[in-house]
């Protein structure tokens, strides 16, 4: 039986993490590497690392992180943040990334899409979505689609433009809450929901967590494939191993190998 | 022991070749050289061949042939001598002999087979069939010796929106269950290859290829 998929995320500027994995004693909390081996040895299902400076210059950094951590973990790796082009696409699967994001690019030109689909095969390519609720009290729910951390209003439905990508391409969808991201308060349910159901494809619910109550939420309630969660693990709040024994609990399916 | 992994243009190798490296570190097989390369020779002469696969399969196989004389060296070295081989994901299913992802496409027809999309009975389950599952045994096989599988077993890593259909039901080693009966791992007589990656999949793969740098079929 497949099971739901616990996924730690990990910030990643100019080549360290920002804010670091305080859980264990790394020898360098600041090395995504370091880091990655932690949530390899934890049991995590699969990884992220999310560039947030995403700038030109940094690439190659990004990069040579990309190609460490792939040599060292054998579990699969999703790497996004400032993804524009077929080559970025190119260069992040050849460093060693199983998975790439795609946020603005695609936002701004679905064809991106399509077009690395082909290209690389739509197993890969993951189209990350921000999301806040633009609809007013007493109106249906409505989302739309915010680039730029949730500074830019885009007028697109984030629904449609899930339905969208999903059909030109995508492998993966991974829907963050603006509304939710940072605190810690948990997924925003309604949207999650209301992307799993419209689309075909696995949908990781993203932003917002605050507990492991949040995460079987997001499977139970919000139908998520898999669960996204960065600060609950990197501050030791709770281990990977305690998410999966609670949702275990809570009757989803995981995957325990011990 | 020389092991080829062959480079045709399909993504990253570098951690495939890390993988086993280290399964054959971890299971002793010191002397274990494995090598990523596009050279036909390098292939002739190896005395493994593993072949990986991301991606679409009329691609993959384009990228395949696009080797001058690489399914040749693959050929002579797994069919004329005997070499053990692994195909993984979509090396697995050029193992068949058509793939119909988009178009069809002429596959190795080692093991004969289509390769056709998923179809889980249950319509609410997600295409691609991503993800960690367990795997049932249809079959013994060395490849899987010491390997707990089941449902209470270890989990493979799967991504894959199509899935290889042997006509004979002997060339299945295991599937997985996702909405019916995917085919998770083919073998027949020194070939053998797994829709899941080993090579992503930790405990479970790492003893897997183990195994089948042991081989002896």
């Amino acid at each position: 039986m497949l099971k739901t998929r616990i996924i730690p995320c990990l910030d990643v500027k100019d080549g360290r993490v920002v804010k670091g994995v305080q859980f264990l004693e790394l020898r360098d909390a600041g090395d995504p590497v370091e880091s990655a081996k932690a949530y390899d040895a934890a049991g995590a299902d699969e990884l992220c690392f999310l560039d947030i400076a995403a700038s030109h210059e940094n690439r190659g950094t990004l990069l040579d992180v990309v190609s460490r951590t792939a040599e060292a973990c054998f579990m699969p790796l999703t790497v996004g943040g400032g993804v524009r082009t077929l080559a970025d696409v190119r260069a992040l699967l050849l460093a060693g990334a199983d998975k790439v994001g795609i946020n603005t690019a695609a936002v701004k030109n679905p064809d991106v899409v399509a077009a690395a689909a082909e290209k690389f095969g739509d197993q890969c390519i993951v189209v990350a979505i921000d999301a806040k609720r633009v609809s007013g009290p007493g109106e249906p729910l409505r989302w739309e689609i915010f680039t730029h951390g949730g500074r830019t209003r885009t007028g697109i439905d984030a629904i449609e433009f899930a339905l969208a990508v999903s059909k030109r391409g995508a492998g993966e969808l991974l829907v963050t809450s603006m509304d939710k991201d940072g605190t810690r308060s948990g997924y925003d349910i309604e949207l999650t929901r209301a992307i799993t159901d419209a689309v075909t494809i696995p949908v990781i619910a993203s932003g917002g967590v605050g507990g492991l109550d949040d995460l079987v939420a997001g499977v139970r309630d919000g139908h998520a494939s898999a669960v996204l969660a960065a600060s609950i693990f990197h501050f030791g709040q709770h281990t990977v191993g305690e998410a999966k024994a609670h949702m275990a609990a809570a009757g989803l399916d995981m995957r325990i190998d011990r | 022991m020389t092991v080829a992994i062959i480079d045709y243009g399909s993504g990253n190798l570098h951690s495939a070749a890390k993988a086993f490296e280290r399964a054959a570190r971890e299971a002793g097989l010191d002397g274990t050289r494995i090598v990523v390369t596009d050279r036909p020779d390098d292939v002739a002469v190896a005395e493994r061949v593993v072949l990986p696969g991301v991606g679409a399969y009329a691609d993959c196989r384009r990228g395949l042939d696009s080797v001058p004389g690489m399914v040749e060296a693959m050929t002579q070295a797994v069919r004329g001598r005997g070499r053990p081989f692994l195909g993984i994901c979509v090396g697995m299913q050029l193992m068949a002999t058509r793939g119909l992802e988009y178009e069809t496409t002429q596959g190795l027809d080692w093991i004969a087979g289509d390769v056709a999309p998923i179809a889980p009975s249950d319509p609410s389950l997600k295409i691609p069939h991503m993800g960690w599952n367990t795997l049932t045994v249809d079959r013994p096989s060395p490849l899987l010796d010491g390997i707990p599988t089941g449902e209470d077993g270890l989990h493979a890593y799967f991504v894959h929106s199509y899935a290889l259909k042997p006509v004979d039901a002997a060339d299945v080693v295991a599937h997985s269950e996702y909405g019916g009966s995917v085919t998770a791992m083919v073998a027949r007589d020194n070939v053998a290859g797994t829709q899941f990656h080993p090579e992503k999949s930790q405990r479970l793969g790492l003893a897997l290829i183990a195994n089948f740098l042991r081989w002896r079929p």
